[in-house]
């Protein structure tokens, strides 16, 4: 196991109100060597902040408390600033959404690459530059020698996103977290920046952590699938289970709501979809109970009395498959 | 007579080029859109795929007036763009813009951002116009209360359900819709979607919905354009689209496009891929997908394949898919 998260919790510090705001709630994971682990959920569900506290990169006015946070047997929680760097960017590293502002639009790809490499690694000037263009020639950027000398501005978003691979990976970390990856790119490039992910992955036994609001891409990439709901998981299990059978009603009526006809769904062009109404609430007006049941349709009273917790990979007291059964 | 047959928006022969100066260096000459021609017939739905750079949100531009046309001729109607009245061609055509966050003015309250249309091209009393508003408000799902708000009390789905009332106040035929969702979250696509339905069919709306997004394209359209480099590569109806694809291109981002569950990358060998478009400023003599096509021939790369009829669709290849 590479990476056991148990009970993690992240509190903020607000002004708005006295009781710190509760962002993720409850979170537990484990990531094998090699494994590639999707996330999905919609802006507000806490992915992202999971991520920064997995990389030590939370501000000072977040609380994050866990029963177990390790990685490699480390305990990320009582890491110190210079523990930190040994890990972050060598041991875990991350890619970023859009890598147009991820990256440093005065400095040249040379510079960008090369201050990482020289950062974690014990190598000479030159070893560097050397190593940087082995990493985008691997990554697929076609003459890599006179892309060094690039700006940011001068790469197009597939080729910019690459760098950011380049970069992320040219310490051998075991652990890569990619936040939304390709939400940016065209779905050709996306399919080419994923297959890439699927190699790192698969020939260098690279653990990946895939965010994601895309079902399409968890669907045809991740090995394993954590469903997110207003900071909470609300399902988790083998990806093509989840979506073959889902059991939370959230999951279940996110796959209903996907235009286009996917594998199991047929859909008739023109019609109305069967939409989820509503909105994620915010954190500060997150509702008692369960976070779902103000837009669930299978909602009961129980749902709406105290915190569900997760059962069978499942956060929900009427699963949509024992539904189905009875 | 001859009028009922007139569609509604004749686009033909569309050029846009973008001189593109720096100083010490010649002109060049950027072909953002080269030879489009389409209709748009009353009640239907347009989609217009393809990847950034192929001229789609150009072909907005233009036909918004926001950009003028190198050459070709943009007909509502049967009459030419240029020699309507300003205040007939707002009342025509009219867009949605993709990001709700940046396309509505922050210092201004939702029912203003609703009003103002009416208010500039009418000559209505504030109390029609008011009444207008409201009504229109409740048709695209914004409680009543809401009018006094400002756009960052809004949700995402929220703001562009405003924007989308926006467009609607002067009663347009035709809305241009620039990926008016890729911007929300996924459960709130759904309900902009079925909103854009309903309304469809309420107004009898002619929709040209710009989107990269297959699976959004697949489910509004009735006929589909497939634009790549600023050409017209395949155009036709929603199913021979979908179900069998004849440009390379189009195969291509059909079978780019990740799905759920039997995909067909599901326990394959990876491969690194590389292949991306030519930059729009040197575009190839020949077809300008031949550098990533895998059905290239000689003929390719020495001239431009033409627009052809292959039954019932229009596609620009000289090796088009058979089947």
């Amino acid at each position: 196991m590479l990476l056991n998260v148990e009970n993690l919790n992240i509190h903020f510090k607000s002004d708005k109100s006295s009781t710190p705001i509760h962002a993720v709630r409850d979170l537990s994971f484990k990531i094998n060597k090699g494994e590639m682990l999707g996330v999905v959920g919609e802006s507000g569900s806490g992915k992202s902040i999971t991520n920064l506290a997995l990389l030590g990169l939370l501000p000072d006015s977040a609380l994050v408390t866990a029963k177990n946070l390790d990685f490699e047997g480390k305990k990320l929680l009582s890491l110190n600033e210079l523990e930190w760097c040994q890990v972050r960017g060598r041991e875990i590293a991350m890619i970023f959404q859009d890598p147009m502002t991820a990256l440093n639009p005065f400095l040249t790809v040379e510079f960008q690459i090369v201050e990482t490499i020289k950062a974690h690694l014990n190598l000479s000037n030159k070893e560097a530059i050397n190593k940087a263009i082995e990493l985008l020639n691997f990554v697929g950027i076609p003459s890599p020698k006179d892309r060094l000398k690039a700006y940011p501005f001068e790469l197009s978003g597939g080729m910019a996103q690459r760098v950011m691979i380049a970069m992320a990976i040219s310490t051998d970390p075991k652990l890569l977290i990619a936040d939304e990856p390709t939400t940016a790119l065209d779905v050709t490039i996306q399919k080419q920046i994923l297959n890439l992910l699927k190699v790192l992955q698969e020939k260098n036994n690279m653990s990946i952590i895939l965010v994601t609001h895309d079902l399409g891409v968890v669907g045809e990439y991740s090995d394993r699938l954590q469903v997110m709901y207003a900071g909470e998981v609300v399902e988790e299990g083998f990806t093509t289970e989840i979506l073959k059978n889902p059991n939370h009603p959230y999951t279940e009526a996110l796959l209903a709501s996907r235009p286009g006809a996917s594998a199991h769904l047929k859909r008739i062009p023109k019609t109305l979809l069967p939409s989820i109404s509503g909105i994620v609430p915010a954190f500060h007006q997150r509702p008692l109970g369960c976070q779902f049941h103000p837009r669930c349709s299978y909602k009961t009273h129980e749902c709406e009395q105290s915190i569900i917790e997760l059962k069978d990979f499942v956060r929900c007291i009427h699963p949509c498959n024992q539904l189905s059964l009875k | 007579m001859s009028k009922l047959i007139l569609p509604l928006l004749n686009v033909s022969n569309l050029n846009k080029n973008f001189e593109i100066k720096k100083i010490f260096k010649p002109i060049k000459t950027l072909k953002a859109l080269s030879e489009v021609s389409f209709t748009l017939n009353t009640n239907e739905t347009l989609g217009i795929v393809g990847e950034s750079g192929c001229g789609k949100s150009t072909l907005a531009k233009v036909l918004t007036q926001l950009e003028k046309p190198s050459s070709g001729s943009i007909q509502i109607e049967g009459i030419e763009i240029p020699n309507l009245d300003p205040k007939e061609f707002h009342s025509t055509i009219q867009m949605v813009f993709q990001d709700p966050y940046q396309s509505l003015n922050p210092r201004k309250k939702a029912f203003d951002i609703i009003a103002d249309p009416l208010r500039i091209n009418t000559n209505k009393s504030e109390n029609d116009i008011k009444e207008l508003v409201l009504d229109m408000m409740k048709k695209v799902g914004l409680r009543e209360e809401f009018k006094e708000r400002y756009p960052h009390h809004f949700s995402g789905g929220q703001r562009q359900r405003l924007g989308i009332a926006r467009a609607l106040m002067l009663r347009p035929k035709i809305l241009i819709l620039d990926e008016p969702v890729s911007a929300l979250d996924v459960s709130i696509q759904a309900q902009v979607l079925n909103l854009l339905l309903e309304l469809q069919a309420e107004f009898s709306l002619s929709y040209l919905f710009i989107t990269h997004d297959l699976s959004v394209v697949e489910h509004i359209s009735d006929r589909i354009l497939v634009m790549y480099l600023g050409r017209i590569v395949e155009y036709g109806p929603r199913e021979q689209i979908f179900n069998n694809p004849k440009h390379p291109y189009t195969q291509l981002l059909l079978e780019s496009a990740p799905k759920v569950l039997g995909g067909t990358n599901s326990k394959k060998d990876w491969n690194i891929i590389t292949s991306e478009a030519p930059s729009a400023l040197t575009l190839p003599k020949g077809c300008a997908f031949a550098s990533r096509c895998n059905n290239k021939t000689p003929q390719c790369d020495l001239s431009i394949p033409e627009l052809k009829d292959e039954g019932g669709r229009l596609v620009a290849c000289f090796n088009a898919i058979k089947g």
